[in-house]
């Protein structure tokens, strides 16, 4: 069975980068609001903001390699009723700018949304000190923050619109490869709502970002193997959509998470401690072990990692069996 | 415009305000308070165009940043003799349930209060962002920053440096209070700043000099500090200050950084600074 078949309503249309995506959405972002700025530390094509640039150059803002300046200078743009995205690698935006994020931002509930593009392994070559496996627990960890993860093109161009008219601190995460892109074009993206991709009875799969057309692809091995699952595509991290995974879990039974993240601190965790308070049921987590990573391909370090189609797969056949 | 000698008084009262609350609740930092009370009282009561009534966004109004966010005692008092809120309010500070926390905070909705500060090298960044939200939308008003001098250890107060130099941030001013005291001893024996002018020279902005604990010097350097509007630097001003001024007990060394009088000290204290608005 192809994932095409089983998700008629999201069909693959190519492969875009959800920087890309990012940029898109930045630069509609842009011309709907006066008040959105853009800050960016010397990652201008990396993080795709020349659209924005070449349409709004006055509201842009060449920060340099300065990440904890930049942080600092979007809260006090936040404070005279700016919206500054600010634009760098996942690393930087959030592990290197920590406390700055957490007094001038978060706990001073300045309304910045901190763009970090480049997560995860996927990254790829450049290897273990760029690819950071654990901004989402350092995010979500955080009062107030919310933390979105979208999956493909349109959902974090869809997202980059939606968080520009969201009031509060927000980390949006994307990343750097291509990559299959199958949420419907110009969506309504709402905060805090996951998507039902397809019911089932068997099992509960929750994926977040890349690791959504993993998952894709892994039920649609499964159900060749009679299993039914129900696969929810959770952008939102923090908040959690409670309800929606709680009522897809008691109906089945078992859950799955799976993220391109430390299996410490991120969507698992999440998933688990609503489970723990509300309705325990088994887990399996596709996610990394608890290390960093390493230089490779995209591709090979999925696959080292444990975080390939066919380790998914597995995942869901443990929990299916549990 | 006030006179000197009307600032004086109320940076007498201001004082007093700093010594209570911290002896009130018994922690707190009175020596930086008490050496930037004059300057405080000068932007608040004299050369800042501001509304007590407190807006957030500060359209057409001036802002002060405190970046060295530890001096909290003297913000709170300046800010409440100056109308944001009751100096009754005072009687709260660092207590549970207060608006009036250890470190300034917007999470309480203090009125005055814009970002949070206390972590240092902060707060230039965010005053920084400030100014230049004010040039893009055509706000003429000016941004001042207090930072301490040993603040300036932070490479965060380099960035900023950096940028209001490159966005020719001629609506900001920076003041770092110069008493070469910091909590493990001087400045210069910690960490050595050296000459702190030169540095800020180097990045490109307009430095100054004044004496932190002479009114008239205050308002005199900043109003002079506020010609240089247009001319494309941001300005800095190395403003020497005594920890501790005002109580002769607390003056010099570095002592008084971050510890409570207690009530026979307190009352001494008291005795060398004049009441003139009556105390909360």
């Amino acid at each position: 069975m192809s994932s095409s078949s089983l998700f008629p309503n999201f069909p693959v249309t190519g492969k875009k980068s959800t920087r890309d995506g990012f940029g898109a959405g930045l630069a509609v972002a842009g011309d709907k609001h006066d008040n959105v700025v853009a800050l960016c530390a010397d990652l201008v094509g990396s993080l795709k903001m020349e659209a924005f640039i070449e349409a709004h150059p006055e509201r842009f803002f060449q920060m340099g390699i300065s990440e904890a300046n930049m942080m600092g200078v979007a809260a006090g743009m936040a404070v005279t009723g700016h919206v500054p995205f600010t634009g760098t690698f996942a690393n930087f935006s959030t592990g290197r700018v920590y406390d700055q994020i957490r007094q001038s931002i978060a706990y001073s509930d300045k309304n910045v949304k901190i763009c970090a593009s480049h997560a995860g392994l996927t990254l790829g070559e450049d290897g273990a000190t760029h690819q950071i496996l654990e901004d989402i627990g350092l995010m979500k960890m955080l009062p107030g923050m919310t933390v979105i993860n979208p999956c493909d093109y349109n959902q974090t161009k869809a997202a980059t619109i939606a968080i520009a008219e969201h009031h509060g601190p927000v980390y949006l995460r994307f990343g750097r490869p291509s990559w299959p892109n199958f949420m419907p074009e110009d969506q309504p993206f709402e905060v805090g709502k996951g998507i039902l991709m397809k019911e089932g009875t068997d099992v509960s799969v929750f994926a977040t970002g890349h690791m959504v057309w993993q998952a894709m692809e892994a039920v649609a091995k499964l159900e060749a193997e009679g299993v039914s699952c129900e696969l929810i595509n959770i952008h939102t991290i923090k908040p959690l959509d409670e309800e929606l995974i709680l009522r897809s879990a008691k109906k089945t039974g078992r859950v799955v998470t799976c993220e391109e993240h430390n299996r410490i601190g991120g969507l698992g965790d999440a998933v688990a401690q609503l489970m723990a308070r509300n309705h325990p049921v088994p887990q399996e987590y596709v996610a990394v072990d608890d290390s960093f990573g390493e230089s490779g391909k995209p591709e090979q370090l999925l696959d080292k990692y444990g975080l390939s189609i066919d380790d998914t797969a597995d995942a869901i056949r443990r929990c299916v069996k549990r | 415009m006030a006179s000197t000698q009307e600032l004086q008084k109320i940076a007498s009262q201001v004082r007093r305000d700093i010594v209570r609350q911290v002896a009130g609740v018994g922690t707190g930092h009175p020596g930086g308070s008490l050496g930037c009370a004059d300057l405080l009282v000068a932007l608040y009561c004299d050369v800042m165009k501001h509304d007590p009534s407190f807006n957030m966004e500060a359209k057409g109004e001036d802002v002060f940043i405190l970046s060295n966010g530890h001096i909290s005692p003297v913000f709170y008092s300046v800010l409440a003799r100056s109308g944001y809120f009751d100096p009754k309010e005072l009687a709260t500070f660092r207590l549970i349930g207060s608006r009036l926390q250890g470190h300034p905070a917007t999470h309480e909705g203090l009125p005055g209060i814009r970002v949070a500060t206390g972590s240092l090298g902060q707060g230039i960044s965010v005053a920084s962002g400030i100014a230049a939200s004010k040039k893009l939308d055509g706000d003429d008003r000016w941004v001042f920053c207090l930072t301490g001098d040993g603040e300036q250890q932070e490479g965060q107060v380099w960035e900023a440096a950096l940028f209001g130099h490159q966005y020719k941030l001629d609506n900001f001013i920076v003041i770092a209070d110069r008493n070469h005291a910091q909590i493990d001893g001087s400045t210069e024996e910690v960490m050595s700043l050296g000459d702190l002018s030169s540095k800020w020279a180097a990045f490109g902005w307009h430095t100054m000099k004044m004496d932190g604990n002479n009114m008239e010097d205050v308002v005199k350097t900043l109003n002079a500090a506020k010609e240089l509007k247009g001319k494309g630097k941001p300005i800095f001003i190395e403003m020497a200050t005594t920890m501790g001024q005002g109580v002769d007990f607390m003056m010099d060394g570095h002592k008084w950084h971050g510890k409570a009088p207690n009530e026979e000290q307190s009352a001494i204290a008291m005795a060398q600074l004049e009441e003139t608005l009556g105390d909360y």
